[in-house]
């Protein structure tokens, strides 16, 4: 079955049932469950996250951004600070980056103390981290495609029109 | 006040629309669920407002040259050139007021009384009532669904006569979803060219197609000179409310347009015109992501309404389907208010589109697929019931 269909119709909506799925697709269930298994396994799809306005959640949330600068090793370069540095399960997304700092780490914690306490002990001692600058984030207005602070657009249609 | 003596006769004797009436029927039923609509259901992509917003913020709230801004003329011609090969020069193409104003303008500019307009059925609504309001003739050349609904080059030959001026093209056509084939513009542009007569090509819906890509009748050898083409930007960018359209064709038919649209529109809406740009420049992708959504859409749709037992052609333009209802022994006008009045779903008879669309009943997929599905399934308990009725 075509992959690419499935996984448009999942990125709007990772919870649709596999049932759901093989209707709008019209395919098996069974094909679906194998495509899906398939994406899983070569990693196409990686995940299934839930896009969550933790603002509204009444609930202790902080997250930060983080531009780290670090040096390149021999022969690995910058792959093996990177890695050490994924692995904290603070860090939600890291990239490499162009520009002035090496990489933007996303790092998530209940309170500011609590992220400042990883930067300051955890990720800012690390070997090859030079520098660190911190960017708390103050408040979300979208989040993976998401809009979280506006209005809805509504559908304004008429309903019967040439 | 006699009204009845002020107004003119060709006014009075206009047919109503029948989306107008069925538009009253629904209207009645506001919860119902609509797959009625003729326009997209995506939000026009945020580039193009932010140009239409930054030009107000400039001030831009002027009259534009009655042509239209020469910078969207200028995008218009390297468009029509990059996605349909049509040659066109800045000063054989204007910006209208949507399509349907280029519609209006290209058959007052060429129609008069007794002249012949040929036009394939079912279609849009617009090209009779105009094509009357100038004193010319409809001549109408039902399509048929054994040939896909492409209208054939032997029955536009057997349609034309001295009088006739003028064949409209409406591909990839709403109501059916048809699309014209290759092989298909080769030879109607060989009847075309035989005859000597002008082809109307409404091809408003050429960036919904499914099976490849939209080819224009203009950019066929020897086409350019007789061909007035018309497209916009309500289907392929979701900017239907902005009123923004344009016409394309030789600089003498050209000329004569635009003095007609100077009269009546003097120039299309300019905040609009300054979003156009933005469309036509940068938005291929939001174009392309909204056509996937709708082939997953159209596939879904075509495919359900076939296993629940309504013969429904694969249509490969436009975002409709039109199923044939016929197997329930009513009337498209019927079944379609009876949907409505037992299963809350309004879609819209076949016979809007011309007579001969009995039998026939519009599904537009412009709406979400959850939408859809809950559509679909009221439809498909319509139909049990329908059945059993019948059996009982």
């Amino acid at each position: 079955m075509n992959g690419i269909m499935l996984l448009h119709c999942l990125e709007n909506d990772a919870r649709r049932s596999v049932t759901d799925l093989a209707d709008i697709l019209g395919e098996t269930e069974k094909e679906v469950q194998n495509t899906i298994r398939y994406l899983e396994d070569n990693k196409i799809i990686v995940g299934y996250h839930t896009v969550i306005n933790w603002d509204r959640a009444n609930n202790d949330h902080v997250d930060a951004i983080i531009e780290v600068s670090a040096k390149p090793e021999r022969s690995s370069g910058y792959d093996k600070i990177a890695e050490r540095i994924a692995r904290f399960p603070e860090v939600s997304d890291m990239y490499l980056m162009s520009g002035k700092s090496e990489f933007f780490v996303s790092v998530s914690g209940r309170t500011m103390r609590e992220v400042s306490d990883f930067v300051g002990q955890k990720l800012a001692p690390l070997e090859g981290v030079q520098a660190t600058v911190t960017c708390f984030v103050l408040k979300k207005y979208k989040s993976n495609g998401v809009i979280l602070e506006f209005e809805q657009e509504e559908d304004d249609r008429q309903l019967v029109t040439p | 006040m006699d009204y009845e003596r002020l107004l003119t006769k060709q006014a009075k004797e206009m047919r109503p629309s029948g989306i107008r009436k069925f538009f009253d029927l629904v209207a009645e039923m506001p919860e119902c669920i609509s797959l009625g609509v003729g326009e997209p259901d995506f939000q026009t992509p945020w580039d193009i407002r932010d140009a239409a917003i930054n030009s107000l913020e400039r001030g831009r709230t002027k009259y534009t040259a009655n042509a239209g801004l020469k910078g969207l003329r200028e995008e218009i011609c390297r468009y029509v050139h990059r996605k349909y090969n049509i040659p066109a020069q800045m000063d054989e193409v204007f910006v209208t007021v949507g399509g349907s104003e280029a519609i209006d303008l290209a058959i007052r500019a060429l129609v008069g009384p007794g002249d012949e307009v040929i036009i394939c059925e079912p279609c849009y609504v617009s090209y009779e009532p105009i094509t009357t309001l100038t004193g010319g003739v409809p001549v109408h050349i039902t399509t048929r669904e054994e040939n896909d609904f492409r209208v054939q080059a032997e029955e536009i030959e057997a349609a034309i006569t001295e009088r006739t001026k003028m064949l409209v093209l409406a591909y990839p056509n709403n109501p059916t979803g048809a699309v014209l084939r290759h092989e298909d513009l080769e030879a109607i542009a060989e009847v075309v060219k035989k005859h000597d007569i002008i082809v109307l090509s409404d091809e408003i819906y050429a960036e919904l197609v499914y099976n490849g890509r939209h080819e224009s009748i203009a950019s066929l050898p020897g086409m350019y000179e007789r061909t007035i083409t018309i497209n916009g930007f309500s289907k392929a960018f979701s900017m239907t409310g902005w009123r923004l359209g344009y016409a394309v064709g030789p600089k003498p038919i050209m000329d004569v347009m635009i003095k007609i649209h100077q009269s009546c529109i003097m120039a299309a809406p300019t905040t609009s015109q300054y979003a156009g740009i933005v469309a036509l420049r940068d938005c291929d992708d939001d174009v392309e992501h909204m056509r996937r959504e709708y082939d997953i859409r159209r596939k879904y749709c075509v495919r359900k309404l076939n296993e629940m037992g309504l013969h429904t052609f694969e249509p490969f333009g436009a975002f409709y389907v039109f199923p044939d209802i016929s197997s329930s022994g009513m009337s498209s006008d019927d079944f379609c208010a009876k949907l409505l009045e037992r299963k809350h779903v309004a879609i819209v008879p076949g016979t809007a589109f011309g007579d001969c669309g009995e039998g026939f009943a519009r599904i537009s997929y412009a709406y979400s697929i959850d939408h859809l599905r809950e559509a679909m399934k009221r439809i498909e308990e319509f139909l049990k019931e329908l059945k059993e009725e019948k059996n009982s």
